[in-house]
Parts: structure tokens; C-alpha cells; sequence
């Protein structure tokens, strides 16, 4: 057992308003810079839709992730020997046309417009080239078309939906959407890293944190190519690439990322997940529906004394342990089984996870009534607006079992809850329906909690990030401090 | 060394140019590599441009360093060299390779350059630098070029005329002899290659200083530990 820690996540999509606040504080701390407009390190997206940059779930198209062949895990994109090759013009590299021209306008014309018939207009102008441009897609422009045929009807996930549910899914009256906030998942078997020709990429030691080095990065754009999600960027006015930082700066001054911290809905949570290094590669080899519950077993269980033992024997410090025992990460992701890993089948081992959201309720508008068209309170899982194939092959590698398993559970808890506060449901089916559902009473109490009455605490148990152990392992801190002060400086050198 | 007289600008172009280039190179690369690694990129423009990316980097590439690795090659092994030029055929075979990956770094600088003025977007991550080193390979490239059509056989001579005068560079003992008799398209093909190494390390050209060789033979995660002591995979 090779225990390491990981800053985990998971996502409470039932609880996305899709408000964007997230997108705009990542945005405005880290995107807003020449060569990174484009860039959206954390974006929102509708689903069915076709997402950012355009249908990046399509690895045909994008090529991105691994796949098994005779039994060994390949890089879909690139390997040793097509480096070679396609160091030059990788042909598995979107462009600027995937994602978008970014613009700006000229407001100054709003002011210096002379005086006329008309109201002046402020145009479009690129902010690549300055030029006056005809905007035509931008970072998020299916929003909210759920029912849309053009963005809508070419979500990848659609495949294997039969006819019936692809027109459930666009029928006047029926159509629905939901959101799906998206970051870096910092996976446990990033193909980012293993891709990269320069070694530039690299997942942190004790925090799990996939970054770039910005001085090692030389704009081959293997990274850019090899991951499924397309959350690496590149910065075309630097030749560099770029991705979601997690905010480590915050991070390591116990604050949480940006987009956490700034959630609307308090759908985000952040904890750590302790985990055997040792089995990823055993795992990520596994078959498409063993791969969920391979994911799980990679998660340990923070109160079992073996593995704290084994955890500090690999020098992970107490406190950080402590803080996986609080993880609301662990909860979701192990206890409840409720989070589930998203296109787990690109066998990177995402830590980011998502509550799948429940659909709304099913009801048929009568002369002058809305009547559900269910016989229970809320709709059965089973006939979901959204249909269970769809959610399967977001969240399920094409598999509806975990799937149902969590929207059940979820289900559950609705209907108990709902039958103590407002009394409308008899607690026996409340308690039959927990029982099907795989859910304690206490259980029910702490989903509840942590769903509905979380605070900032309940969300966000960010370990000690012992930052000063980096500088204690290398030198005497007493030497470090009299030379360079706090931090990786250049010391204050005199010259020759 | 240098002397006045009728050999006077050779000593300047092919003995004072080539070592004030080389100690520029070596200079700039290592301090810039030092001071500014965030500089060291290969300043790719595929993002923008995606289509005609194919039509002028993949050619030219191929070309430039099979055309390189040519140079290299006589230089290292001029007698290898000539024997295989012994036979005729092999010698019709090896111009003829080195002929046509001349022609393909030709259209694909040629594509580059063409992407370059025409793309809006790739024409404004164009520097002055960029034009200085397209200029310098359309003067590379077709002088070449010319040399290889009008003075044959270029991979014989160069064996036993350009690599002794490079070798007597290396040991510090210039031999200008084996230069100065040479036609003057041959001269200044030399005279801008050892501008274009002079200038190189101040362009984007030192992309090639850090081509990924570590890449065949590192795991495929990496892992940093805060810890140098804990660095490992």
C-alpha cells in the first residue's frame, strides 16, 4: 500500500443554478490575461449540449484520453514513437475554431460617436487580431438550449439513447437540460503529463495538484491533445500551455479556489482523499463497468488504522490525515456513494466528482391542472426527463447501474425528509424507500446536512498545506531565512 | 593569423566570423537558457491556424533536418563520405535524397511563409525576429540549392573541401585554403550559416536546443515531491 494524498472534489450538480459566477471568478483571477481570453478554466455547460470547446467529449474527433489495447493502457493521441511524428503539426490539436474567437468591443465609439439620427454601436472587434469581427460562437453559446437541434442534438452522450428518448429529449413542453460545471479533474492518471514530450507537466507529490511548468513548457501541445476533457490550453501569445491551477495560492493560505469559494449554489466541495498509488495503473486497466467501482477501491478509508499507518510511514503529516478523516469528499464519494467520476471509460482517474442531478418532476398539463404523471410523489427514477442512458453516459461509462443507485438515494432522502417536514408522504414508505435505496436513517440526516445545511466549514476542509516542510527538507530554515527570506527567490545576490 | 592583403575579407568571413558566431551562440543560449527559460518555446502558431499548419511545418521540418543531418554527417565522416560517392549510382542516389529534401524544406518555408502574410491571426504573433529568420533560410535554402544544381557534386566536395576547412576551425588552427577558391554562391552560403548560427539563439530558433529527447525514456507520470529527497516516480 502506497498512500498519497489527493485534494478531491466533488460537484452537487442537483444544486447548480448555472449562474457562471464560478467561470467569471477564475476568469478574472487567472484568464484575463493576452493570450488566455479564450480560456475558460472553469466553464458551465448545458447538457444535452455540445460544451467547451465544441463536442469535447468526441474522442474520434479530439483523440484525447487513454484506451486499452491488449490489455496495455495507450495514449489515445500520441505515444513514444508518433512524438516523433507529430511533434511538428499534431494532427489530434484543436484550434481556435473548436473553442472561439475572443472579442472585445470598441466602446470608445459609444463616446466619440458624432452627434446623428442614429445611436452609435460599439463593435465586435477580435481580441486576437483587433480587427472588426462577425462573432459567431463564444464560450458558452449553448447555453441553456437543452432542446436545441443544432447544439442539443449532437451531445455525444446521446449515443446508444433510443428514438423515443432522443425525441422525449426535444419534445415541446418536455425538454430539459441541467448544468455541468467543469474544471480540471487532476486525475490520479493524468494523460496530460504522460503526454507531454518536455516533462514539463507534473501531478504534486502531496496534494495531488497537476500543474505546468511554465519554464519546461516548450508548446509541443501534447497536453493540449492527450486530455479527454480539454482542460489544457494553450496560451498563444505566450507558447505555452496553461490549466486550472486549483488555486493553489489559496489553497496553501487555507483559502478555498475561487470558484469554490465564490458558488452560488454551494454546490462545490473540497476535501482530501487518501488513496493507494500503488493499484492506479491496475485499476485503469480494468473493463468499462468495473471501473467506477475500481475508482472507489482506490480511495481508502482514512479511519482504518492500517492505512493511517501506512500514510504516515509515506510521510504524510497528521493533520492531513486528520483532514481526510473530515473529508466531505470521502463522504459523498465512498460512504454514500452518491458521487460518480465523469467519463470514467477515458481511464484517467478524474478526482473531481458529481452528484448526478434529479430530474424535474414529470407532469402532464391538464385543462386547468398540472397533474404528475407519476403514481408516487416524485417521478421514478426510471422514467427520468433526462433519460437514465444519457446520465449513464456521463457519469456511468455507459453503465445505469451506479447511476440509478445514487439518483435513488437521493430520491430517498427527498421523500424522507419531505415526509418529516411537511408530513404529506406516511414515514413508513419515507423508510421503505431508504431501505431500497441502500440508506440509514443517520445517513439520510448527514446527506441531508451536508446537501442542504452545509456552511463554508462543511464544504471546504482544506488540509495544512506544510509549505515550510518543503524548506526544511532542503536546507536549515534558519539558514533559509537569513538568506532569502520567506519563499523560492533568487537569494539577494551582490553581482560580480 | 589575420593578415592584409588579397585574402584579407575571406580571413574575416571564414576565420573571425565563424568563432565570433559559435562564442555568441554558446554565450547567448546558455545565459538566455539561465536567465529567461520561460522564453524557450517552440512559439507554435497551430492553435490559430490549423490547416495549412500541415502544409508548411511537416515539409520543411523533414527537410531542414534531413539537409542538416547531411551537413553533419560529412562533416563527421568526409572519407565514409566519399567512398560511398565512389560508385556512381550510390552517388546519384545520395544527391538525388538530399536534392528532394532540399526542394521540401524550399515549399514548405515557402507554404510557412505564404501562412505567415496571408493568416490574420499567425500574422499577429509575427515578430521582426520571425521575418529576420525567414529571410535567412530563403538565403540558406536557395543558395543551396543553386550550389547543388550548378557545382556538383556538393557531398563529394563538401567531404573533402568544407570539412577539412571546419575540422581546422575546431582545432584552432584555421585553413582558410580550402575556402577561398570557391565560387562565391558557395561562400556566401557559408557566410550566412555561421550569421544564421550568430543570431539563432536570440530568435525562436533555440527550440531546437531543447527538442524533448528525455521523453523516450522517462515514465509516463510525473511526480513532484516538495522534498528533493522524495523526487521520484
Amino acid at each position: 500500500m502506497n498512500v498519497r494524498s489527493q485534494i478531491s472534489m466533488v460537484f452537487h450538480l442537483d444544486k447548480c443554478i448555472g449562474c457562471h459566477t464560478c467561470s467569471i471568478a477564475c476568469k478574472n483571477i487567472w484568464t484575463d490575461r493576452k493570450g488566455t481570453e479564450y480560456m475558460w478554466w472553469n466553464n458551465v455547460e448545458t447538457k444535452p449540449g455540445t460544451g467547451f470547446p465544441t463536442k469535447w467529449e468526441d474522442q474520434e474527433k479530439y483523440r484525447g484520453g487513454w484506451e486499452l489495447k491488449e490489455g496495455n493502457l495507450r495514449l489515445k493521441s500520441t505515444s513514444k514513437a508518433k512524438t516523433v511524428t507529430n511533434i511538428f503539426h499534431n494532427p489530434s490539436m484543436p484550434s481556435m475554431d473548436d473553442y472561439y474567437e475572443p472579442w472585445t468591443y470598441k466602446y470608445d465609439e459609444l463616446f466619440n460617436a458624432p452627434e446623428g439620427p442614429d445611436q452609435p454601436t460599439a463593435r465586435p472587434i477580435s481580441m486576437v487580431t483587433g480587427e472588426y469581427i462577425n462573432v459567431e460562437a463564444g464560450p458558452n453559446w449553448d447555453d441553456d438550449l437543452g432542446g436545441s437541434p443544432v447544439y442539443a442534438e449532437s451531445d455525444p452522450n446521446l449515443k446508444g439513447l433510443t428514438e423515443d428518448q432522443r425525441q422525449q429529449l426535444f419534445a415541446i413542453e418536455r425538454l430539459v437540460f441541467f448544468y455541468f460545471p467543469r474544471i480540471c479533474n487532476h486525475c490520479l492518471n493524468p494523460s496530460c503529463v504522460a503526454a507531454c514530450p518536455s516533462g514539463a507537466l507534473y501531478k504534486r507529490g502531496e496534494d495531488g495538484i497537476v500543474l505546468i511548468d511554465q519554464k519546461r513548457c516548450r508548446g509541443w501541445r501534447a497536453c493540449v491533445a492527450a486530455c479527454p476533457y480539454k482542460k489544457t490550453f494553450y496560451n498563444w501569445s505566450t507558447g505555452k500551455s496553461e490549466k486550472c491551477v486549483l488555486c493553489y495560492p489559496r489553497l496553501e493560505t487555507g483559502q478555498a479556489p475561487a470558484c469554490f469559494h465564490s458558488c452560488v449554489g454551494r454546490i462545490r466541495y473540497l476535501g482530501v482523499l487518501l488513496y493507494d498509488a500503488d493499484r492506479i495503473e491496475e485499476v485503469a486497466k480494468l473493463r468499462d463497468e468495473q471501473l467506477i467501482d475500481g475508482h472507489r477501491s482506490l480511495v481508502l478509508n482514512p479511519h482504518d488504522p492500517a492505512v493511517i499507518a501506512a500514510a504516515r510511514a509515506n510521510g504524510i503529516h497528521d493533520s492531513v490525515i486528520e483532514s481526510a478523516q473530515a473529508s466531505p469528499v470521502y463522504k459523498f464519494v465512498k460512504e454514500w456513494k452518491l458521487a460518480l467520476p465523469p467519463h470514467i471509460e477515458f481511464r484517467t482517474m478524474p478526482m473531481l466528482y458529481y452528484v448526478p442531478p434529479m430530474s424535474p418532476v414529470m407532469a402532464n398539463r391538464g385543462d386547468d391542472t398540472v397533474s404528475s404523471v407519476s403514481g408516487e410523489f416524485f417521478h421514478d427514477i426510471e422514467d427520468s426527463r433526462v433519460p437514465l442512458q444519457f446520465m449513464a453516459n456521463l457519469f456511468g461509462a455507459g453503465h445505469q447501474g451506479k447511476v440509478v443507485y445514487a439518483l435513488k438515494k437521493q430520491k430517498a432522502v427527498r421523500t424522507y425528509r419531505r415526509a418529516k417536514t411537511v408530513g404529506d408522504i406516511p414515514m413508513e414508505t419515507a423508510e421503505k424507500m431508504l431501505r431500497e435505496a441502500d440508506c440509514s436513517i443517520e445517513q439520510a440526516e448527514a446527506v441531508y446536512n451536508l446537501t442542504s445545511l452545509c456552511t463554508f466549514e462543511d464544504r471546504f476542509v482544506i488540509p495544512p498545506m506544510h509549505r515550510e516542510e518543503a524548506i526544511e527538507m532542503m536546507r536549515d530554515p534558519a539558514e533559509h531565512k537569513t538568506a532569502v527570506g520567506f519563499g523560492f527567490m533568487e537569494p539577494p545576490k551582490r553581482g560580480l | 593569423m589575420i593578415s592584409t592583403g588579397p585574402f584579407f575579407l575571406d580571413q574575416i568571413f571564414f576565420i573571425v566570423f565563424p568563432y565570433v558566431a559559435v562564442i555568441i551562440f554558446l554565450l547567448v543560449s546558455i545565459r538566455r537558457y539561465r536567465t529567461e527559460a520561460f522564453t524557450f518555446s517552440s512559439l507554435s502558431s497551430q492553435f490559430l491556424e490549423n490547416k495549412q499548419h500541415f502544409w508548411g511545418l511537416v515539409p520543411f521540418h523533414f527537410g531542414i533536418i534531413t539537409i542538416l543531418l547531411g551537413h553533419v554527417i560529412a562533416f563527421l565522416f568526409p572519407r565514409e563520405v566519399l567512398a560511398w560517392n565512389s560508385v556512381p549510382l550510390r552517388l546519384y542516389i545520395l544527391e538525388a535524397s538530399a536534392f528532394i529534401a532540399a526542394l521540401l524544406t524550399l515549399i514548405g518555408l515557402g507554404a510557412l511563409i505564404f501562412r505567415r502574410v496571408t493568416d490574420p491571426k499567425v500574422k499577429k504573433v509575427t515578430s521582426w525576429a520571425d521575418w529576420v529568420v525567414f529571410a535567412s533560410f530563403v538565403v540558406q535554402i536557395l543558395s543551396g540549392i543553386y550550389v547543388a544544381i550548378f557545382h556538383s557534386w556538393g557531398s563529394s566536395w563538401f567531404a573533402s573541401l568544407a570539412a577539412p576547412y571546419l575540422w581546422s576551425l575546431v582545432t584552432l588552427s584555421p585553413d582558410i585554403t580550402y575556402v577561398t577558391a570557391m565560387p562565391w554562391m558557395v561562400k556566401l552560403h557559408i557566410v550566412s550559416a555561421w550569421l544564421m548560427i550568430a543570431f539563432a539563439p536570440f530568435t525562436r530558433l533555440v527550440h531546437i536546443l531543447v527538442a524533448p529527447n528525455p521523453y523516450f525514456w522517462r515514465k509516463p507520470q510525473v511526480v513532484r515531491w516538495y522534498s528533493l529527497l522524495r523526487n521520484r516516480v
